[in-house]
């Protein structure tokens, strides 16, 4: 089959892939780690240790609480200095657990070497446990914990697992790098998740920007009959899954539902990757690949990092903080976050920490709306941007939830695109909170 | 350290911006521009470097002056109001003439409603509409081709549009088409008409370097075009004594500087597809509707001006089909 992509909207950011082809480093060990006890949706987790307290790599130190959570492990081993309030990347100071690094010693039961398993053992179950013990959240971003999703809820049935390697945010190559180094992992992970999901079909989508990389999965999964690769035209926001399943499947997920309402379920690669190390080396998620990289940045690249890592250390790592830096991110430059400090602790969802100069990060002054429809031609979501702006200027919340607000995936094509550079996507978030808001207090009566 | 920008995603930008698509339209206007100094020489450039100035002079004036705003005048969209104002008057029109359709334009058409983007109307039709109920005969006396270096002394003559209206009653369409320029001289614009609608050679390049560069999409200008040449075609094959045929309605008058230029103009265009192609359709009845049976022998100003005042309600009624709507299965 030719070169597949979803069929509305959709922008071309230059690429930026500077990193491209840096093979995966460790980064090393900082001399602190700051582990939040919330790095994924839902509950945050309950604390199970103290200050004082002696931990090893992989121990369990946070438990899942509820049913839409999952724990969390030391990355390193040492001694618990505070359990506290530290920043994270929003900004705000949320609960984590700083630990004294001291040298590597793993927690008895995991297995920490290199050989390949590729023979799959346990229920479908029992793989779901594993993944839940393990602390396995997505790692596309959104780090929802994976063992709920692999439970497909009463009524509807999961036919296809699809695999996401589009990775399509500028600049991001964390998965680029992982599908090169560790395809014949990957290829036993997507089989982890298919078995624990309880389907016969996967299909990998990768971004035609990475050829390497859809030749090294083709290979991989050439004698898997379940498992195919398929190659996507390079459009942003394809990653996305809503755009992913409609470009690999023609299937609309509809509005307010979920992939497995058209019989899917959604996995970035490094979460197949991490269900791998999980389910038949026991280990559980406390590292993971983030992108350093940056037009100013000397020596761009692909780190693995274990969890609670300042993201300042990773800078240093890649050659120090440029002079001429004036926005750090959190992630690639269509979603991700800018941080006011550069020691954020890196967490299950962090993919990238990008520099940008100044050029890049002013954002231009704003004029009138042209009506010149371009916003509504880039949305993947089919909605009005320029419209949904005024009513949240307005207050109009009745009006917004009627135009579909809640819907907005948030990718940021509006806001790329308009020639006025007005903040479309800015007010669209506020006006999705108050929806929300709405919509939450109205279930509660 | 430095200090860090923190502001919400997206953290990119495209090159676009709106003085970029102000020019972008003025460039895909210069072959029309070139055609018609060939034609009409010396009072081409008069009016249209009049109406540029004093377009820009009048949004700055009332900008600084009346709603004591921060001046935008060189945004590049007075420019292009004053260039399409131009495009739409007699070459022999008098200076002073034009400065009112310009104050019209940029005053009422513009400002009144807010400035850029807030208009309904499109400004550059409300001045040419202004004139031509205050100024009739200067409006519709047009120089005949190939004088140059008259101005307002320019010896006029009908045009072909004109020349059909008034014939229709005693001959029939097929011998006025005798008195009419022949069809290779209307596409390349050999013929009496304002400034800038003669050449549909011209204008169409325009239309294409437009589409290349994205500034516009066809459907306003197809649907405008396509509708014209079915509803005269229809009209011609049942009485093709009364009525010209389908490619003279579409070179003559000025319905291809309306449906490039006029109808598409963004602020007073609909928001999706398929509020345009309604419009455009629509558009293209009315001005059909006028020149065959109205007063006037062209309506294209008359029924883009109409179609503006629907496009709110075309906007309301007609949203794109939201994402996940229907559930589909491939």
């Amino acid at each position: 089959m030719g070169l597949l992509t979803f069929s509305r909207g959709g922008v071309h950011p230059p690429e930026n892939k500077i990193s491209a082809g840096k093979k995966i480093e460790f980064a090393g060990f900082p001399e602190q780690v700051v582990i939040p006890v919330s790095q994924h949706l839902g509950a945050p987790s309950k604390v199970l240790v103290n200050r004082g307290d002696q931990v090893k790599t992989g121990q369990l130190i946070a438990r899942s609480e509820g049913f839409i959570s999952t724990n969390i492990h030391s990355s390193v081993t040492g001694k618990v200095l505070k359990v506290d309030k530290f920043p994270d990347a929003s900004g705000y100071k949320k609960m984590a657990v700083q630990v004294q690094v001291e040298e590597d010693s793993w927690e008895e039961g995991i297995d920490t070497s290199d050989d390949l398993m590729t023979s799959i053992e346990g229920t479908a179950e029992e793989i779901r446990n594993k993944i839940l013990a393990a602390g396995i959240v997505g790692l596309g971003g959104a780090t929802f914990p994976s063992h709920v999703k692999l439970m497909t809820p009463k009524g509807k049935k999961a036919e296809y697992l699809l695999i996401n390697g589009v990775e399509c945010e500028p600049y991001l190559t964390a998965d680029h790098a992982l599908m090169m180094e560790k395809s014949e992992q990957l290829v036993v992970g997507i089989r982890i998740l298919m078995k624990g999901l309880g389907v016969e079909k996967a299909i990998i989508g990768i971004e035609n920007n990475k050829p390497d990389a859809i030749e090294v999965m083709t290979s991989a999964t050439a004698d898997e009959p379940g498992i195919q690769v398929q190659g996507l035209k390079v459009k942003y926001p394809q990653g996305g899954e809503k755009q992913l399943v409609q470009a690999l499947l023609k299937r609309e997920v509809p509005s307010g539902g979920l992939p497995i309402d058209v019989g899917v379920v959604v996995f970035n690669v490094g979460t197949a990757y991490a269900s791998y190390l999980a389910v038949q080396k026991n280990r559980p998620l406390i590292e993971r690949v983030v992108t350093v990289t940056g037009k100013s940045v000397s020596n761009p690249s692909n780190f693995l990092t274990r969890i609670g890592t300042p993201a300042s250390f990773l800078i240093e790592k890649a050659g120090g903080l440029p002079d001429d830096t004036a926005k750090v991110i959190n992630g690639g430059p269509m979603m991700g976050k800018a941080v006011a400090k550069i020691d954020i602790p890196i967490v299950k969802g962090s993919s990238g920490i990008l520099l940008l100069r100044e050029n890049e990060a002013l954002r231009n002054p704003v004029l009138p709306c042209i009506r010149c429809t371009k916003c509504v031609g880039v949305c993947p979501m089919g909605l009005e941007p320029y419209l949904l702006m005024t009513q949240a200027e307005k207050g109009m919340w009745e009006a917004l939830e009627n135009n579909k607000v809640m819907d907005c995936i948030e990718c940021g094509s509006c806001s790329y695109t308009c020639p006025s550079s007005r903040p479309l996507l800015d007010y669209i978030r506020l006006g999705k909170a108050e929806v929300g808001k709405i919509m939450r207090s109205r279930k509660a009566v | 350290m430095n200090k860090l920008i923190v502001s919400p995603s997206p953290h990119a930008h495209t090159a676009e911006s709106v003085p970029k698509l102000m020019y972008g339209v003025m460039i895909s206007l210069l072959p029309a521009f070139a055609v018609s100094v060939w034609f009409f020489g010396i009072g081409m450039l008069i009016v249209t470097t009049v109406s540029v100035v004093s377009c820009v002079l009048f949004e700055y004036l009332i900008q600084k002056h009346i709603l004591k705003v921060q001046p935008t005048h060189l945004d590049g969209s007075a420019v292009l109001t004053g260039l399409l104002l131009a495009f739409c008057l007699p070459a022999n029109i008098p200076f002073w003439m034009v400065m009112i359709g310009a104050l019209a334009a940029i005053g009422i058409g513009k400002m009144t409603f807010g400035g850029l983007g807030n208009n309904i109307f499109n400004p550059a039709l409300v001045g040419r509409v202004f004139l031509f109920i205050s100024f009739p005969v200067a409006m519709t006396s047009y120089p005949v081709p190939g004088q140059w270096m008259k101005y307002t002394d320019a010896v006029t003559g009908a045009t072909p549009l004109g020349i059909m209206k008034e014939g229709l009653g005693d001959q029939t369409a097929g011998q006025l088409m005798q008195e009419v320029p022949g069809y290779m001289n209307l596409f390349i614009g050999n013929m009496g008409g304002s400034a800038g609608e003669i050449a549909a050679v011209a204008l169409l390049i325009g239309l294409l370097y437009m589409l290349y560069k994205k500034i516009i999409t066809w459907h306003i200008p197809v649907t405008i075009l396509g509708t014209v040449a079915a509803f005269t075609g229809i009209l011609w094959l049942v009485n093709p004594e009364q009525n010209a045929d389908p490619l003279f309605h579409l070179l003559t008058g000025g319905l291809m500087l309306g449906a490039i230029y006029m109808a598409t103009d963004y602020v007073t265009s609909p928001m999706t597809k398929k509020a345009m192609v309604i419009y455009g359709v629509l558009i293209g009845v009315l001005t059909v509707i006028i020149r065959v049976f109205g007063a006037y022998p062209e309506g294209v100003q008359f029924a883009i001006l109409i179609m503006n005042a629907f496009v709110p309600l075309l906007n309301k009624y007609f949203k794109p089909r939201r994402f996940g709507k229907e559930v589909q299965h491939g």
